[in-house]
């Protein structure tokens, strides 16, 4: 089964929010609540300054601490892809998993349980990329097979410049942002 | 310089992690408070003391089970998706700190239930003849009480380790990231439980006894402290950052004045003077020891949510 | 004993082996559990074309379950490519905004009080026609003014031109690109347009002055910026803020503000001094290239250093590095480019540089658009205005070719050439989009008549005597969309949901209003579905088509004289005008000089403003989803300047005008992105408006800042970036 990851080209973001409006629209994300985020780092002194756009979302790790750390099987990995998922009815917002991601990807959904993104598992069911990938006016967000080495995002990891989000917390993080 | 600047704003996560309030620090309270309360009453119990008739033993199993029930209703209010707490307890998951201390929980009431048997209170024991007869019969099977005293200990040991596991195993809050945390907690449930117990007990050598232990476990926790933050200190920037938090930031002053000052050193002079029968025995370094174990999990539970990994 | 201790130790150990054994396994890799998937969701989708700005994008709406789900690109137009920007994605929030208005209003007692009483849609626009009729036979038809922005305005334009006034007139003239477009006119002899004819995705080098793609999401610009990035494009951009666009950049030149003309004139010396401009595009298209090269020849980089700030060798290898890769070396034309009052001489600029690269015409810079051949509906001629506009008087702005919203304001205050007695608006927030809202009160409180169709309680609809609601854009037709862009197409809009409360489309609207008007002449078609399909099949297409596909799409023609084009500059010369006579016979500049603009008092910081990607101008903040993206702005400070006025990164302050008006508080922001003279605003924030409650005073507004404003004595522009702010702490 495939291990499904991402790339997200920070050269070409520019911060726009696209895609947290569309995985709020498409995935009904109550107000208030995002499944995922822009960050904007600036480093240097004007007029140097360097800025780095990422869009950044659950990570879906490889060795994920918020599927180790619950204790009713809720938060687990899918053969689906390999991804993160959190099943609703085994949840009983015990927020250890809040507590365990260094990303802080997770929320409690007003309705008690913990929530995050899918990966839009329901739209890539149907052949669709995820609504962030879909929507993405730059192009920049890509998605596919890391275990493929023929796959886009395979291809990109292997020519460009990239980086993880906090690779030393060991969770081994599956969206790679390239620069 | 950096500036960083995120969109995202969700509650309970933003600024900082803030998911757990004061339900979480009370149940780790009472939860190392019922442990030490285990671990002394398995004690007591292989000592013979339960057949004492003024023994602390009567009191003990059924405060514990009381403290330990108030705890675990504070976990319980905690939960967001209360109506499906009990899927705790349809499956074990290995990984998960929570999932072993839901099953030691459930583990440590039959514990208690035995240690009650075995040390029935007089009024009780009046009231059910029935009762009485079945603690007599238990008593005399000396394997029974052997092995009711151990799980007790053992458990005991168990809950109040875990309660630490619990938070150390949660790499992304750094000031958790101490395997310190376990016996730190636990050593602060057993002087809190000492504490008490040496506040209740009504037979003068019991009580002089726990004194005396309760001296001994708070010499170890300020031990364990220390080790605690030198192994913060002596790790990364993000650890170094996040001890920062009770040594200059937020955190300092109620950390060194009411968990070190006011919860250790205070009682632990006022106790040590007390043993050597300078002054007499008093609830009050007791009742700052308890309240010390409270502040104890106050602190490290909500510093320990603002600390994080980056930006640094 | 022991026995029974031995086996139940073992028992109890066994089972919680077992246990572990089988939670262990369930936790690795469980089976798929869709969270909250439901079999049984019937989903609608419907096409149609956004309308959160102007560009029109073709968009696929989603109904799920009869509610409106989401808003997907129309992969088949080719403006979006099937992509929405942010406020497109987010256009259902349009739908959702609780802060809509609901029912026509009519105010109850002065203007500006926003105490209104709910009336019918009988009795608003009976009122409306009494009124318009009382204006026409005292003052005449002329005297009313329609402000209108936006293709839901067509229909309106129908309905008053047959009432028989020519003053109708959008900000986006003077208020935005219209000093472009006569630059460019008077240099080429064609207007850049909108959407702009830019050819961004085949550029080898962009070139932007203070165009903040990426925050300003005109989406096929935004789109084709990102292509030319990830393409390797080199990117130069000169802009006082260190913009997203900027830190893409090759080159960034931070430019002092109000320099520009300075800095263009410097790249065309080094261009023309070094020989690298395109010699045979110029020799065959040219006219006056000479002159034009004998007036260029003071203004070397070295001029150009102490005026712009920026370091010589720098403006030097920037101009070689646009020439290197002419004639795909585009230098972007801007879009709101009213800035300092000499505007339209600035984009002559532009237009030059882009002469002497030779993109005009060419792969990479500038391409021919084209359109579909869609008859209008026949109707009878409109009257005559015996009376011409009332906007530019003696034609005092000789080169504006369409009407001056400022002015007709002009023309209302002071009665010249005649009065103007009525103002109807639609869909432009006046307050917030004219300079000096004071201004524009006045102006209001001279008016017999002031009605405004709008979405949501803005600030202009708050001086209404008649607010009439229009249903959002998902729950209406509007006239088709005739597109002008490198690819032709047809468009439709169609209603998607019902609109939520007693609010209906402008065609509706407009077509009761000119029956009341006794207008019926102009309407004879009974529903704009007739208008509608009539128009089409004149095109050789039906409503039914348009309504299952969205769009259609014409034959590619040639767009580049690569492909085809012949070049064909409709100037006084029949060619690219370095050197214009008609300006120099009108008393202007014949070839762009610089004019140093007011600097700021000591102490003060030049007021900027711009764009977000998630809103539109002032009437997206309310929108739920696109509110929650950003729901207040800040004012941006250079961080060293910051920490010298003690000013720490969200600390309240109010900026204060250099004429005393003062701000609403606003967080400041230090950031070592701008220039330490100047501060930037986001537009639209601080809202007045007391039914946008939430966000009534959520930042601070860069319009009601703009109180001094320079008119562009070409055609009339209002620059704007000419107010000081100075900024005050507050507790």
């Amino acid at each position: 089964m495939a291990r499904f990851g991402m790339v997200v080209d920070t050269v070409r973001c520019v911060g726009c929010m696209d895609c947290v409006v569309a995985c709020k629209t498409e995935n009904e994300v109550p107000e208030g609540l995002c499944r995922d985020w822009i960050v904007t780092e600036a480093t240097g002194a004007f007029p140097d300054t360097r800025l780095e756009f990422r869009s950044e979302r659950c990570n879906h790790c490889d060795h994920p601490p918020c599927v180790y750390c619950c204790p009713t099987g809720a938060s687990h990995v899918e053969e689906y892809g390999h991804l993160v998922q959190i099943t609703k009815e085994l949840c009983i917002g015990c927020k250890a998993c809040l507590a365990s991601c260094p990303y802080d990807a997770r929320y409690i959904h007003p309705e008690g349980y913990a929530d995050k993104c899918t990966f839009c598992v329901h739209r890539m069911k149907q052949g669709l990329p995820p609504a962030c990938v879909a929507v993405c006016p730059t192009n920049c967000m890509h998605f596919g097979d890391l275990d493929d080495p023929h796959s886009e995002v395979s291809r990109l990891l292997a020519s460009r410049r990239q980086h993880a989000l906090q690779p030393e917390a060991g969770t081994g993080p599956r969206i790679f942002f390239l620069t | 310089m950096i500036e960083f600047t995120s969109t995202r704003a969700n509650h309970l996560v933003d600024p900082f992690l803030h998911v757990w309030g004061w339900e979480i620090p009370v149940y780790l309270f009472l939860g190392g408070l019922v442990a030490g309360m285990m671990a002394i009453a398995g004690w007591f119990l292989f000592a013979d003391r339960h057949r004492k008739v003024d023994s602390v033993m009567a009191l003990l199993p059924g405060l514990g089970m009381v403290l330990l029930s108030l705890g675990m209703g504070a976990l319980f209010l905690d939960l967001e998706h209360k109506p499906y707490v009990w899927r705790l307890y349809t499956t074990f998951e290995l990984a998960s700190p929570m999932s072993w201390g839901a099953w030691i929980l459930v583990a440590v009431y039959p514990a208690l239930l035995g240690a009650l048997l075995l040390s029935v209170p007089a009024f009780l024991r009046q009231r059910f003849p029935a009762l009485a007869a079945l603690s007599d019969g238990l008593r005399a099977r000396t394997p029974v009480v052997r092995v009711i005293a151990a799980a007790n200990m053992v458990l005991g040991g168990l809950l109040g380790i875990y309660t630490g596991i619990l938070l150390s195993a949660l790499g992304a809050r750094p000031l958790w990231n101490s395997a310190v945390l376990g016996p730190l907690f636990l050593a602060s449930g057993l002087s809190s439980a000492a504490a008490l117990v040496h506040m209740v007990a009504r037979n003068r050598a019991e009580s002089e006894l726990l004194a005396r232990a309760d001296n001994r476990f708070l010499q170890a926790e300020v031990v364990l402290l220390a080790l605690f933050l030198i192994g913060l200190l002596s790790a990364t920037q993000v650890h170094m950052r996040a001890a920062g938090l009770v040594l200059g930031g937020p955190f300092t002053a109620v950390f060194w004045v009411g968990v070190v000052g006011i919860g250790i050193a205070v009682p632990l002079f006022i106790q040590s003077l007390a043993v050597s029968h300078r002054i007499r025995h008093t609830p009050v370094a007791p009742l700052l020891v308890l309240s010390g174990g409270l502040l104890l999990r106050i602190v490290i539970v909500y510093a320990g949510q603002v600390s994080r990994w980056g930006p640094l | 004993m022991q026995a029974l201790s031995r086996r139940r130790f073992l028992q109890v150990s066994a089972g919680a082996a077992s246990l572990a054994v089988a939670g262990g396994a369930a936790t690795r890799v469980r089976s798929a559990r869709e969270p909250g998937a439901r079999g049984a969701d019937r989903v609608r989708k419907v096409p149609t074309f956004c309308d959160l700005c102007f560009w029109k994008c073709g968009a696929i709406a989603y109904v799920k379950n009869d509610r409106l789900w989401k808003i997907e690109g129309n992969p088949e137009d080719p403006l979006s490519r099937g992509r929405l920007c942010p406020r497109g994605t987010g256009g259902v929030g349009a739908h959702f905004d609780t802060q809509r208005l609901t029912a026509p209003l009519m105010r109850k007692q002065v203007r500006g009080a926003e105490q209104w009483v709910v009336v019918t849609w009988d009795e608003a626009l009976g009122h409306v026609a009494g009124k318009l009729q009382e204006i026409k036979s005292r003052y005449g038809p002329e005297a009313l003014a329609l402000f209108s922005h936006g293709i839901g305005g067509n229909f309106l334009k129908h309905t008053l031109k047959a009432y028989g006034t020519p003053n109708i007139a959008a900000p986006s003239y003077a208020q935005c690109r219209g000093s472009r477009d006569v630059g460019f006119m008077l240099t080429f002899g064609e207007e850049v347009g909108s959407p702009e004819r830019t050819d961004i995705r085949n550029a080898r080098c962009l070139t932007l002055l203070g165009s903040h793609l990426g925050e300003n999401m005109h989406n096929t610009q935004a789109q084709e910026f990102a292509e030319a990035v990830g393409s390797g494009a080199s990117i130069i951009v000169a802009d006082p803020r260190l913009s997203v666009a900027a830190s893409k950049a090759k080159y960034y030149l931070p430019i002092k503000p109000g320099t520009d003309t300075a800095l263009l004139l410097a790249w065309m010396n080094v261009l023309v001094g070094e020989k690298l401009y395109d010699r045979e595009y110029v020799a065959a298209h040219g006219f006056g290239f000479d002159a034009f090269a004998a007036e260029i020849a003071p203004y070397t980089p070295e001029w150009a250093y102490p005026i712009t700030t920026i370091p010589p060798e720098l403006i030097r290898e920037s101009a070689r590095e646009m020439a290197r890769h002419r004639p795909a070396s585009l230098v972007h034309p801007g879009r709101h480019v009213t800035w300092y009052g000499n505007d339209a001489q600035r984009s002559r600029a532009v237009a030059l540089l882009n002469a002497l690269l030779g993109t005009w015409g060419r792969k990479g810079g500038f391409y021919q658009p084209a359109s579909m051949n869609v008859p209008e509906y026949p109707y009878p001629p409109y009257p005559h205005a015996e009376r011409g506009r009332a906007d530019n008087p003696g034609k005092r702005y000789p080169f504006a070719e369409t009407a001056i919203t400022t002015g007709l304001r002009d023309a209302t205050l002071t009665g010249v050439p005649y009065p103007v007695k009525g103002w109807m608006v639609y869909a432009t927030n006046l307050l917030q989009a004219l300079p000096d809202e004071a201004e524009t009160i006045r102006a209001i409180q001279k008016l017999d008549l002031v009605v405004v169709l709008d979405v949501i309680p803005s600030e202009i609809a708050g001086w209404a005597d008649v607010v009439l609601p229009e249903a959002v854009y998902l729950e209406r037709y509007d006239d088709l969309n005739v597109e002008v862009f490198r690819e032709p197409f047809i468009a439709l809009r169609q209603p998607v949901v019902a609109a939520p409360a007693d609010q209906k489309p402008n065609w509706w609207i407009a077509r009761e209003l000119a029956l009341k008007l006794g207008l019926q002449a102009y309407y004879p078609w009974k529903h704009v579905e007739e208008y509608l399909d009539t128009r089409l099949k004149g095109a050789g297409f039906s409503l039914a088509e348009l309504k299952t596909k969205g769009l259609v799409r014409g034959k590619q023609p040639p767009v580049f004289y690569e492909e085809g084009v012949q070049p064909g500059f409709p100037t006084p010369s029949g060619k690219i005008e370095f050197y214009s006579l008609q300006l120099k016979a009108a008393g202007f500049d014949a070839v762009p000089r610089y004019q140093p603009t007011a600097e700021p008092p000591l102490g003060a910081f030049r007021l900027l403003y711009g764009r977000a990607p998630m809103h539109s101008f002032s009437r997206t903040q309310t929108n739920p989803l696109l509110g929650e993206m950003m729901s207040e702005n800040e004012v941006w400070l250079n961080a060293a300047v910051a920490r010298r006025l003690g000013l720490e990164s969200g600390a309240w302050v109010r900026l204060r005008n250099q004429d005393g008006k003062r701000s609403n508080r606003v967080r400041v922001r230090p950031t070592e992105r701008i220039r330490g003279d100047c501060v930037y605003l986001v537009h639209g924030f601080g809202h007045t408006a007391r039914g946008l409650q939430a966000r009534f005073k959520k930042g601070a507004s860069d319009a009601g800042l703009i109180t001094r404003y320079e008119r562009d004595p070409l055609m009339g522009g209002t620059g704007m970036s000419v107010n000081f702010v100075t900024l005050e702490p507050e507790a």
